[in-house]
């Protein structure tokens, strides 16, 4: 199994979704995060005071899905959070060791 | 009777445009309900203006944490002064025993208590060609916001008790002396002057800027002040509460002729004019000094523009009231983004920047703008020589305010304190004076 992390440009959510469902991912997780890479802040003046706003809103997508899967759910978010512009995001793998479901107790594929 | 000619007298005396106190000759007799209808309206819109218009608009502009002290101040400050103002307030300021034209003696600079507690006022006393009720309650809603302005410049971080006292204090020693010395008729100190001042720029708004700016001094700057980022939390507020302040300026400026007639309708136009123009003076400065046009700078304008014509709405002719704005919007520009910026003073809401700066140049614009040579329509005879008056009158109130505010504001700091502790403006005035907060998300 594998864990992909994915911060991407807010509007862009609804698309993502949507593309990872049609590939068979059927959870996701979503957290409103704030943060910078490349694409630098922006600056905001109010009434010549002038502030330099350093972090930008994205989301922060969380997803399980089986090692079978990893390459299309991949793909399915880069070309669905892809604008071409400058702060579109990343996307991180790691590989993950145990899943469980609560409810029922089962485990690593069949929980997710 | 004998209150009724009395009041009439210092009504003629408002509307002079130079102590030609002849004019009471034509002192009306009876109620007009016409009169009466528009000044019950423009009652209510000036309070408007307060609330919630001035409660929003400052609201946007503090963070998160402290919009509710804001709302909170304008609210108490609402209902103090109403009581203050019935129980010896509109005495102090409007009673005209003892005053007697070209003579400066107390009662030229403060009037006396025969009026507290409004006795004599009964459904029939007449003000002028109205209800004494209604001037009573138009007067109020003057007292009401000028204490209100003031809370902008020390935003964010004086305790409430403190803010309460301060009002109460400033409203008793500041402000009624003034609105007697302006407004009272024959015998008050600025008015036998010749200070023109139709709506109150003295009265208000130099008084509330001068205040606001000593205010700031002696609180100091908030913690953090210039390097944390205190951007306003809610620029959709202060949109709303501009756009109420300029519709219930229409009550401030028009109401201010005490009758439904051409001055008030005069006054109503030349209110538009001013405002619109300061709000692309403000504008067009901006777009060429920092590239961008702003929402918060259009309102600014817009509100530098309303305090500029106040003082010149019963006098200034249209032409004059495009100039003057435009002039208040270039102006209180720099004076808002730069001036505290320059000198490091924290004028949270920019009180002294615009309130006080736009109400100084319009105070002084009134003065030539009054004369038919430039459209107006005073009885000014020299341009410069009421530009002289009224800067006398600009003078005398800077001074006043400066030292009495000093005063009351060191007094309050000796015994009460001025200012919340560290925690409690860290965690902001709503849940630290309040125990409550404005947003609750979850």
């Amino acid at each position: 199994m594998k864990w992909i992390t994915a911060v991407i440009k807010p509007f862009t959510l609804d698309d993502v979704r949507q593309a990872l469902t049609e590939v068979g991912v059927t959870g996701m997780t979503v957290t409103e995060v704030k943060g910078f890479g490349r694409q630098h802040g922006h600056t905001e003046l109010y009434r010549g005071a002038e502030y330099v706003v350093d972090f930008l809103p994205k989301l922060k997508l969380e997803v399980a899905v089986a090692d079978e899967l990893l390459d299309r759910a991949v793909e399915a978010i880069i070309g669905a959070a892809r604008t071409g512009k400058i702060g579109d995001g990343k996307v991180f793998v790691s590989e993950l060791e145990q899943a469980i479901r609560i409810r029922t107790q089962e485990v690593d594929v069949d929980a997710l | 009777m004998r209150f009724e000619l009395k009041t009439s007298l210092a009504f003629i005396g408002l509307l002079a445009t130079s102590p030609a106190w002849a004019q009471a000759a034509i002192a009306p007799t009876h109620i007009d309900s016409g009169d009466t209808a528009w000044m019950l309206t423009a009652t209510a819109l000036v309070l408007l203006m307060t609330l919630p218009g001035l409660a929003l608009f400052y609201g946007g502009m503090v963070r998160a944490k402290n919009l509710l002290s804001v709302l909170m101040q304008c609210f108490a400050i609402t209902a103090m002064v109403s009581v203050l103002w019935m129980v010896y307030g509109y005495s102090l300021a409007f009673s005209t025993e003892g005053m007697q034209a070209g003579v400066t003696n107390l009662h030229s600079f403060i009037g006396g208590f025969d009026r507290a507690f409004l006795a004599g006022l009964k459904p029939d006393s007449r003000y002028q060609t109205v209800p004494e009720s209604v001037f009573v309650m138009f007067q109020l809603t003057f007292a009401i916001i000028t204490p209100a302005l003031i809370i902008g410049a020390f935003a964010e971080r004086m305790k409430f008790s403190a803010l309460l006292w301060f009002s109460g204090l400033w409203l008793t020693i500041v402000y009624l002396p003034v609105a007697h010395m302006v407004w009272s008729g024959p015998g008050s100190f600025l008015g036998d002057l010749g200070v023109l001042d139709f709506a109150g720029g003295t009265v208000v708004h130099i008084n509330a800027g001068i205040a606001g700016l000593v205010a700031c001094l002696v609180i100091g700057k908030r913690r953090g002040y210039p390097n944390v980022p205190m951007p306003p939390h809610n620029l959709g507020y202060t949109v709303m509460g501009a756009s109420l302040l300029w519709l219930g300026w229409f009550g401030f400026n028009a109401g201010s002729a005490v009758a439904a007639n051409g001055s008030a309708g005069m006054a109503m136009l030349v209110t538009q004019i001013a405002t619109a123009a300061a709000a692309l003076g403000w504008l067009a400065t901006e777009w060429i000094v920092h590239g961008r046009p702003s929402v918060l700078g259009i309102v600014s304008g817009a509100v530098a523009g309303l305090v500029a014509v106040t003082p010149a709405a019963g006098t200034a002719g249209p032409g004059g009231a495009l100039v003057l704005g435009l002039i208040a919007g270039v102006v209180c520009f720099f004076s808002a983004t730069r001036l505290k910026h320059r000198f490091g003073y924290d004028d949270s809401l920019d009180v002294f920047g615009v309130h006080a700066i736009a109400g100084i140049l319009g105070a002084l614009l009134t003065g030539p703008l009054a004369s038919p040579k430039l459209g107006g329509f005073g009885t000014v005879e020299s341009l410069f020589g009421q530009l002289w008056i009224q800067a006398k009158g600009v003078g005398f109130t800077v001074v006043w305010s400066a030292v009495l505010s000093l005063v009351i504001l060191k007094v309050i700091d000796w015994t009460l304190g001025l200012r919340v502790d560290e925690e409690q403006e860290q965690v902001g005035l709503d849940l630290s004076l309040h125990e409550e907060k404005a947003y609750n998300f979850s």
